[in-house]
């Protein structure tokens, strides 16, 4: 099953279903999310990324299988998964805003931490901390509360809390939206950086985002897969253009 | 006032008066002194003035009644932990100091009765004859181990069964509002049992003490008091430990936290029975200093009582709740003296005010102050 692939650090999704009450939001999804590479999953509003993503992370039940290191992740708790090695990040950036960027990072790490140590105060910043801290950029804002980072800097935190975590798999949803030209940049070249090892899943809306910094696409549709490949293959899939004409015209135009 | 340190000295230029720009690090490592260690100076000045200067002045009946407010203070100590610091607006404290200040009533009861002999009450009401679980609490060092463990048994299960389900909020504030309740309830309808309304009273010693001896009630005063001071030192490592940190980021985001790979309920279920078990520490010492103990002192009403002191000191500092519950004792004691049914309007009205225009309480004042003297003072030195 595993094919030419000696780890498991992937997840293999196969004929997830989500339903709420009746209304099919997801319908026999297949999609594998393979590690090393930027992963980036878009689609119109109402497509079902969020939902897919939210299954994955034991937000919502589903049916079906995902697969991570041998285990179903459709039933386990949402604190197990991330246990597991699965992190996830929110449309609107939630920190922790009046504990410092430092703390942040701080309870982040301290998930493996044992409950008896949790009693002592931190002396010193973990030396994973402090490595995080210098890759997303915030070494200079590490005691300043949270809340008051800009909108970027917000959703880099977020990331560098899954980085502390050494998550294997990162699901980011719509990282970039609401960010200047300067901080998607920024953002796309933190991706490259940290992608390695990991496998790293952008759910976005922004074309050009896409463009510059996708390694493989699927596009989903009205709750179902409707297209997989490499940014060219994708705008030159004829059945994207049918159903996703608006955007994917935009994006044969301006690629 | 979202200057960050790295953009101020831009956007200052050369103006050296602005505060966050002239941060040196020698003064930052100060401030990191004085934010770490500062309260615990507030404790040693609550402990001086409770320790050393309140028995040394006060009289007998004064110390006594400030014995209770400590009391008091005690189960508030813990509502600053479960609700300031852990979001979870614990209205029904009451059935823990209960649990404390009834462990420790039967058993001064039956220290007053005598080896062998069946609490007064029992004979009034019943037929002579005491319920097998009164039995063990005629031994003291039992009583001490139930005033710890009964309270946190029981509000784990409870907390537990609550937290676990993910009931907060106002549904989290009304279920503990509704065990205080039940459980005066449950209290009054147990006269043969627990003494119903009239609670248990009439009480002669205190593990072997004379309870009428002065020093002793001196002693007992002074026990309540140290019992304060060390659960401010407890709350205090807790506060600044990572358990602290992790606790106010569950109360701020607990969503966030589930997904950082922690469970929530766990977290606030730790914040909850210490809570608990300050909560009845305080109602065992509150027996022998007040003499009795009845559904009164453990109801709704007594409960919502304990919140409002520590809303008024300022629920999520750390002196704050027992300042609070001291000032909210004070109070009472006075202006009930004074004006007997008005003062409940009253201690209604002072909890309304604080809430809309002080939220976090009179300690946050004081930040607030020292903000407008520092601001006071920069715009000064700058028009100079």
């Amino acid at each position: 099953m595993s094919g030419p692939l000696v780890s498991h650090d992937y997840v293999e999704v196969r004929d997830l279903t989500v339903d709420f009450d009746g209304f099919k939001a997801i319908q026999g999804v297949d999609v594998t999310f393979l590690p090393g590479r930027l992963h980036f999953l878009i689609g119109p509003n109402g497509a079902g990324k969020t939902t897919l993503v939210d299954a994955l992370t034991g937000l919502s039940r589903g049916t079906g299988s995902a697969e991570f290191r041998r285990k179903d992740l459709l039933g386990m708790k949402a604190h197990e998964i991330v246990h597991l090695g699965v992190g996830r990040t929110f449309q609107t950036a939630s920190v922790f805003e009046k504990s410092s960027v430092l703390q942040n990072l701080d309870i982040a790490a301290g998930m493996h931490r044992k409950a008896l140590g949790l009693l002592l105060p931190r002396r010193t910043v973990p030396e994973r901390v402090e490595q995080v801290l210098e890759t997303i950029g915030l070494a200079a804002l590490a005691h300043r509360p949270a809340g008051i980072l800009a909108h970027g800097q917000k959703q880099w935190l977020e990331i560098g809390m899954l980085l502390v975590q050494d998550a294997r798999v990162m699901f980011l949803d719509e990282t970039v939206a609401g960010m200047s030209a300067d901080e998607r940049e920024g953002t796309g070249e933190l991706l490259r950086r940290i992608a390695g090892e990991r496998t790293i899943v952008v759910i976005e809306h922004d074309m050009d985002f896409m463009r510059s910094y996708a390694d493989f696409v699927t596009v989903m549709h009205a709750g179902k897969v409707l297209a997989e490949g490499t940014v060219s293959e994708i705008q030159a899939e004829p059945r994207v253009q049918e159903v996703y004409l608006g955007t994917v015209a935009e994006v044969g135009s301006n690629g | 006032m979202s200057i960050t340190t790295s953009d101020a000295p831009e956007v200052h230029g050369a103006e050296p008066a602005a505060p966050e720009a002239a941060l040196s690090p020698k003064r930052s490592f100060r401030s990191d002194l004085v934010r770490t260690y500062g309260p615990l100076l507030g404790i040693g000045v609550l402990a001086l003035l409770l320790l050393v200067w309140a028995p040394g002045s006060l009289s007998p009946f004064r110390l006594g009644n400030l014995g209770k407010y400590c009391c008091w203070a005690l189960a508030a100590v813990g509502i600053g932990l479960a609700w300031g610091r852990g979001g979870m607006l614990v209205m029904g404290q009451g059935v823990f100091f209960g649990l404390g200040g009834y462990a420790m009533a039967m058993h001064m009861k039956l220290e007053a009765a005598g080896p062998g002999k069946v609490p007064d009450f029992m004979q009034l009401y019943g037929n002579g004859t005491m319920p097998s679980w009164w039995e063990p609490f005629r031994s003291g060092p039992f009583t001490l181990f139930a005033i710890i463990a009964l309270p946190a048994v029981v509000s784990f299960v409870l907390g537990y069964a609550i937290l676990k389900r993910r009931v907060k909020g106002a549904y989290f504030a009304i279920l503990t509002q509704a065990l205080a309740v039940a459980f005066s309830t449950l209290l009054i309808a147990t006269i043969k049992q627990t003494g119903g309304f009239n609670g248990l009273n009439t009480f002669t010693k205190f593990f072997g003490q004379n309870l009428y001896d002065p020093a002793v009630k001196k002693n007992i005063y002074m026990i309540a008091a140290g019992l304060l001071i060390v659960c401010l030192v407890i709350v205090w490592q807790l506060y600044r430990s990572r358990y602290g940190e992790l606790l106010v980021a569950t109360r701020d985001a607990e969503e966030r936290i589930r997904f950082l790979g922690y469970d929530p309920a766990n977290i606030k279920l730790a914040a909850f029975v210490v809570a608990a078990i300050m909560a009845s520490i305080g109602g065992a010492m509150f027996v022998p200093i007040a003499g009795i103990i009845s559904p009164s002192n453990v109801d709704a009403t007594a409960s919502i009582m304990l919140i409002a002191g520590v809303a008024l000191g300022g629920r999520a500092s750390l002196l704050g709740p027992a300042v609070g519950a001291i000032v909210v004792g004070y109070g009472q004691t006075t202006l009930s003296e004074q004006f007997p049914t008005q003062w409940i309007y009253f201690q209604g009205g002072l909890f309304i005010v604080v809430l809309l225009f002080l939220p976090f309480g009179i300690t946050s004042l004081l930040p607030k102050l020292k903000e407008l003297a520092s601001r006071r003072r920069t715009t000064g030195e700058s028009a100079a």
